[in-house]
């Protein structure tokens, strides 16, 4: 385990190798913050433009499970930094349990985000031939509901694809062939899983909170 | 960065204080606070944004380029935003001469 690595071609020393590792994942992030920022500006202008019925339509979603549901990335990613930070320690065992909780937090997360898809199909508030919504106008709290599903899948996408990175580092965890000088992988990782979260933190209020505060009681 | 990051105890109480956040602007948004509930969201949201960036991101204590590497996308997301709703909220200032066209 504390047998020295040598840095990959292009690197002079490891950590020079882990820095351009980091510069990299954040060039990444970059261009996800305004891909998922365009998406929310587009929202917010609809929002802007159509704000009774957007309220009306938001509060339609299931606050109870969202919160519960942010609750839940949240852990994860607490869990998440516990397994970045066990795995700069080259603990094996730490490494892979912290990933397999956030991993199950994560597979959690879907259930309930699932689970809500359900419950609004049921309500007829899936934006396609069935939709109704009285007390609005169907075309404004159309568009609303457009926008949760493209909002939530596109995360939910993204939640996936983080689970899919952290199972094939847990295997590799397992396997032993993560080793502590290897161990910037479960980081770059985590530096994703964190923002899988961040993005989740923007999405929550602005869909599932802003309309509960109606400007007439 | 340092060798293991920062302590248990920081994660622990960043991840408290992420979940008292949650639990404020939950309870908020049943209040009646007429715009500033929109306001105290969004802001709960970029506090709750701050602490994930810095603390488990590990921001804080990283190298300058680190930080001018996470501060472009949302540098270049700001200009989107700031020209947008500079555009879209001034829109009824000038419905006299642009008539009501949303």
């Amino acid at each position: 385990m504390n047998a020295s690595f040598p840095p990959t071609e292009p690197y002079a020393t490891l950590e020079e190798q882990r820095d351009s590792a980091t510069l990299g994942m954040w060039v990444f992030l970059s261009a996800e913050v305004v891909f998922f920022g365009a998406l929310l500006l587009s929202f917010v202008s609809y929002r802007i433009s159509y704000p009774r019925d957007f309220d009306v339509a938001s509060r339609q979603t299931k606050v109870a499970l969202g919160t519960l549901n942010t609750g839940v990335l949240l852990t994860s990613s607490l869990f998440m930094a516990l397994a970045v930070r066990a795995a700069r320690k080259g603990e094996r065992r730490g490494t892979i349990g912290w990933i397999l909780g956030t991993m199950s937090l994560g597979f959690g997360f879907l259930a309930i985000k699932a689970a809500e898809y359900v419950l609004e199909i049921q309500d007829q508030l899936f934006p396609g031939p069935h939709f109704y919504l009285p007390g609005a106008d169907p075309g404004h709290a159309r568009l609303f509901f457009l926008c949760y599903f493209i909002l939530t899948s596109v995360h939910a996408l993204h939640v996936t694809i983080g689970l899919g990175l952290l199972g094939v580092l847990a295997v590799r965890a397992a396997w032993g062939s993560l080793c502590r000088e290897k161990g910037h992988q479960v980081e770059i990782a985590g530096l994703y899983w964190h923002f899988v979260d961040l993005v989740w933190i923007f999405l929550f209020p602005l869909l599932y909170l802003l309309g509960r505060h109606p400007p007439h009681g | 960065m340092g060798d293991d990051g920062p302590r248990v105890r920081t994660y622990l109480l960043v991840y408290v204080l992420l979940l008292g956040l949650l639990g404020a602007t939950t309870g908020l948004a049943f209040l009646d606070l007429g715009g500033a509930g929109a306001a105290a969201a969004l802001l709960i949201a970029a506090m709750k944004a701050l602490l994930v960036l810095l603390f488990f991101m590990h921001l804080r204590g990283s190298p300058r380029l680190v930080w001018l590497f996470a501060g472009v996308g949302f540098y270049w997301l700001a200009i989107l935003v700031s020209l947008s709703l500079s555009d879209l909220l001034t829109r009824p200032w000038f419905s006299s001469v642009l008539g009501s066209r949303p």
